[in-house]
């Protein structure tokens, strides 16, 4: 009898891992096929689309595809864009959402309460809603740069900053974690005759690791993946991020190799980022949830 | 709130305004500023002054009406019939344009048909795109949050188990999630080809051949259907991960109880599992709706509304109006009628699961 219930147990043990990885089969394959086609020369590339080869090295394999699409298009440059535009948003963001949220949860001032519920409030609006109104909006606004000042914000990377830096979700998740840190430290400090901006700084903030990796991993995906935002507020090459990069490789001879190459330069870097803090990223998806 | 030691206004503006400032400048003024454009004919670039129009974009978005038409009748009376005995019926045109009878009709076209006995019952509308574009949307909502919702607990469910290896799992799922939805759309529609697509190719292996290919986004049934299959893929990771928070949550003592009272898996579930799913289901609903309704990056990709208009969306209008031909009041208009939705879907939603 025991004999028969073990293996029982182990048949539906495998199962459970046969489902699994079926699972896992349909969230790669895509992300396989982009990788191993960028190696791949056009025909064969289309060729091997009818078989798994689609999902092999195999065949002609080369860099070719990578040499054509860095001559094609200013890839770096596009790179370089996002990384910038993604950065210096992510570390605004971090500094002016926690300040804000420092504000509302340990200070008290006239005002606040209403200012707080106006954040959260804007939770429910969804970027695509108020894209066109803000278009207008920053084509008319003023910028003070090296020649002078000028009107509207377009082709620029400001124009791709400033207006992602403060949200309702960041200032949301620091206002969550601030009022689950322990009162005494912040009294403490102040008995002993700290300012403001030195609890903030000296106090809170090295005590908030998780929820400054929880803000800036999400402040990251939606900024490097941006589409619809750089794709109306961007017209030159020299300010183009790298999802609206793309649009390069649809003029002329289109060449699928090449896109392929192009979304993997893209792409991987992200994935890997991804897979070595995979238990952060997991993390501060998974803390948005608790908290909500 | 916290602490209320002092009142402490001058630092407490300080540190907040900076924040609360942009927020204000970058999405609450925008968001009044749509109301206030879609009650104007405002352009992007435009020589003349912008003026104040009323209510007439929202006229012409949402007029809409239904036109019955008799069939054409000879002199004695009867139904004029083509060879396969189906009545004729006067073009919907002879109703629309240039007709003194029928004002309310003026400039309508038709934007779908069906027929009570002879009598042809024609659904017209000003701007009938945005009718299809509303449509979309609402279909696309309505199957993608439920299924991936549903998927999205499926999946959490089966990584909460514990098994050697299962954070690996997990780790494959969540990851479309990381890659942008322009990269996922460019893929897929490699694997959507009508040609050589891989889905083709997987279903005629699968079916020894027997299934013939289709070029799933180039056929008005189906590619609608085929975007939202790879919006499920790509985002259902993310909301794994929100339930497998919620599951987390759920004390093991309750499943001790349960097991020892001798409870089936599906009366585990049923009793202690989803009672204390209730705040994350709202959250997973909310967060997928309000994500459903943005469809926009995907149509851009892969179809541009095509064909026929039979994928285009609220927010793919907005861009291409607002955008594309710089009509920025027609473009708010639409955002407004989007953001009206989304407001009263969600306020229903929360109706519905308020706590009882």
């Amino acid at each position: 009898m025991a004999a028969i219930n073990q293996d029982n147990h182990g048949l539906r043990l495998a199962m459970r891992y046969v489902v699994l990885t079926l699972l896992a089969v349909v969230f790669i394959f895509p992300l396989l096929f982009m990788v191993m086609s960028s190696f791949k020369p056009d025909l064969q590339l289309l060729r091997d689309t009818s078989s798994l080869r689609a999902f092999l090295p195999v065949g002609d394999i080369s860099l070719n595809n990578y040499y054509d699409a860095f001559a094609r298009a200013p890839i770096g440059l596009f790179v370089f864009n996002s990384v910038l535009v993604t950065g210096v948003t992510v570390l605004l963001s971090l500094f002016f959402c926690s300040l804000a949220a420092f504000s509302f949860v340990y200070l008290n001032w006239k005002g606040r309460d209403l200012a707080l519920t106006i954040i959260i409030a804007t939770l429910i609006i969804p970027f695509e809603t108020i894209a066109i109104p803000l278009l207008l909006l920053v084509s008319k606004l003023p910028w003070i740069g090296l020649e002078g000042v000028q009107i509207g914000w377009l082709d620029s990377y400001h124009v791709q900053i400033i207006p992602w830096i403060a949200d309702g979700l960041t200032v949301f998740l620091f206002v969550q974690y601030f009022k689950d840190l322990p009162n005494e430290l912040i009294e403490a400090s102040r008995v002993e005759g700290a300012t403001w901006w030195q609890i903030y700084r000296k106090v809170v903030m090295p005590l908030s690791g998780p929820v400054i990796a929880t803000a800036a991993i999400l402040k990251f995906l939606v900024m490097y993946n941006q589409y619809l935002w750089p794709l109306i507020v961007v017209q030159q090459e020299t300010y183009r991020p790298v999802m609206v990069g793309l649009q390069y490789f649809f003029q002329l001879n289109i060449s699928w190799g090449e896109i392929m190459a192009y979304l993997t330069i893209i792409t991987v870097p992200v994935l890997a980022f991804y897979l070595i803090l995979q238990r952060a990223f997991i993390a501060s998806i998974a803390s948005t949830g608790v908290k909500g | 709130m916290a602490s209320r030691l002092t009142t402490s206004n001058r630092a407490g503006w300080g540190f907040a305004l900076p924040g609360f400032g942009l927020i204000m400048m970058f999405i609450v003024i925008p968001f009044f500023f749509a109301f206030y454009l879609s009650l104007t004919n405002q352009r992007l670039i435009s020589p003349n002054p912008t003026e104040f129009v009323g209510l007439s974009n929202y006229d012409r978005l949402l007029s809409i009406s239904v036109l019955t038409i008799e069939p054409e009748v000879d002199d004695t009376g009867a139904v004029v019939r083509d060879d396969d005995g189906a009545p004729q019926y006067p073009r919907v045109r002879s109703f629309t344009r240039n007709n003194p009878d029928y004002p309310e009709y003026a400039g309508m076209r038709e934007w779908f048909r069906w027929h009570s006995g002879d009598t042809a019952k024609v659904v017209v509308a000003t701007d009938v795109v945005f009718w299809k574009s509303l449509r979309n949307t609402l279909m696309f909502v309505l199957i993608v949050a439920p299924v991936q919702a549903g998927l999205a607990l499926v999946l959490a469910l089966l990584v909460n188990q514990k098994l050697r290896g299962i954070n690996i799992y997990r780790a494959i799922y969540f990851m479309p999630v990381v890659v942008s939805i322009v990269v996922v759309s460019l893929l897929f529609r490699f694997i959507y080809d009508g040609n050589d697509g891989l889905l083709n190719n997987i279903l005629g292996f699968l079916s020894f051949g027997w299934f013939e290919g289709r070029d799933w986004l180039g056929n008005q049934d189906t590619a609608l259907g085929a975007i939202k299959a790879m919006s499920i893929w790509q985002a259902v990771g993310f909301h794994m991960v929100i339930w497998l928070s919620g599951l987390q949550t759920i004390s093991p003592t309750l499943y001790e109880a349960s097991s020892i009272e001798g409870a089936s898996k599906w009366q585990t579930f049923r009793y202690v599992t989803w009672p204390g799913l209730r705040n994350t289901a709202v959250l997973v609903i909310i967060v997928i709706t309000m994500q459903a309704f943005a469809l926009f990056a995907q149509i851009d990709v892969m179809t541009n509304g095509g064909p026929l208009d039979s994928t285009t969306t609220l927010v793919f209008q907005a861009v291409e109006r607002g955008y594309g031909k710089q009509d920025i009041s027609g473009a708010s208009a639409i955002s407004v009628v989007l953001f009206l939705i989304v407001l009263s879907i969600s306020l229903i939603q929360r109706y519905i699961t308020r706590a009882r």
